[in-house]
């Protein structure tokens, strides 16, 4: 764990300390910055795929799909951050009881 | 292009109520930080080691994510790395505008996220916009670590958090993060196609590996398409939390 968060953190500072200190021609031109634009897309839509439907490295469906179906329709309807994930946690809770 | 004191006074009210309310609005987003880390299994130590030292929320919300679901440590710091590249782009938006060196620049580094950038942009003078950095930074950073230290606690103290759908909080925030960002059709098309490649390979590469292929994908794409002219500048924040 503790390497992960040290070696994670020491990597987005050295990122963010590039930027401060790099010149702008080395990392401003327009191919850089698209690539850029869809790091975050990928990674979190992959995010929100493997932890819905996985439990290791097993596929499945259970309770969390019912909590991503209500926070999919409120992000939709362009609710607040908060409001997301806990429609999603209160879903997959009331899901889990009716069980 | 420098405003008489009163003007100054009047400018710097408003840049600090802003700050203090952005700051506030991401304390309240750090409390559900704190709950998905710990529920993922990290310490509230490690949790707050993470708000403290890593502070980048995205980031954050991945590495957990990927070590909470018995991802390898490298995967996991990897991940938040990939995701951390946009502040670098912030940092060459930023460089001229705060102009800073030695120990504050080592600092001012530490604070470049989204929300300090957004309020470095569009005020009446540079002075407002350094400052709108600043106070953003600072801000955020105290209010994050203390939701942080909350979330953690109050989540710790449950006995089972699966029991109250905490586990499906994580992808909830990752989806949340994810919609200000797909504004074009090639980011749609990206985020498809980078989920199902994530989920078709699961059953055949380690723990925390999906995402990396997601990031070949990202890389890839991102190589050979063109910006959308509705995509966003790379080194401008999408709007929401990240």
């Amino acid at each position: 764990m503790w390497l992960a968060i040290l070696a994670g953190s020491a990597g987005c500072y050295a990122l963010k300390l590039a930027g401060l200190s790099v010149p702008r021609r080395v990392l401003g031109n327009a191919r850089v910055g698209h690539i850029s634009n869809m790091l975050p897309v990928a990674l979190l839509a992959t995010l929100v795929a493997v932890q819905t439907f996985t439990s290791g490295t097993h596929l499945g469906v259970d309770a969390r799909v019912g909590g991503l179906g209500a926070a999919f329709v409120a992000v939709l309807l362009r609710a607040p951050f908060l409001v997301v994930v806990a429609l999603a946690v209160g879903v997959t809770a009331l899901l889990r009881l009716a069980h | 292009m420098e405003q008489p004191p009163e003007d100054w006074r009047r400018v710097r009210t408003a840049v600090l109520r802003d700050a203090i309310g952005i700051g506030v609005a991401t304390g309240a987003y750090a409390l559900s930080f704190g709950a998905i880390s710990t529920t993922s299994g990290l310490s509230v130590v490690q949790t707050c080691a993470l708000s403290l030292v890593m502070f980048s929320g995205a980031s954050q919300y991945a590495l957990v994510g990927v070590l909470g679901s018995g991802g390898a440590a490298l995967a996991a710091a990897a991940t938040a790395v990939l995701l951390g590249t946009r502040n670098a782009l912030y940092g060459l938006r930023l460089a001229p505008l705060l102009d800073v060196h030695g120990v504050r620049k080592v600092v001012a580094a530490q604070l470049v996220i989204d929300e300090s950038t957004a309020m470095s942009l569009g005020r009446p003078s540079d002075r407002a916009n350094r400052l709108g950095f600043w106070a953003t930074g600072i801000s955020v950073f105290i209010l994050w670590n203390l939701g942080t230290l909350i979330g953690a606690l109050g989540a710790h103290a449950l006995s089972d958090p699966r029991k109250v759908g905490l586990d499906a909080a994580a992808p909830a925030a990752f989806l949340a993060l994810l919609a200000p960002r797909v504004r074009s059709r090639t980011a749609v098309g990206v985020a498809l196609l980078a989920a199902a490649i994530a989920i078709g390979s699961v059953p055949f590469v380690p723990v925390g590996g999906p995402v990396l292929v997601a990031a070949l994908v990202a890389i890839v794409v991102g190589a050979v398409t063109r910006a959308a002219p509705s995509e966003p500048p790379a080194d401008l924040p999408a709007s929401g939390p990240a």
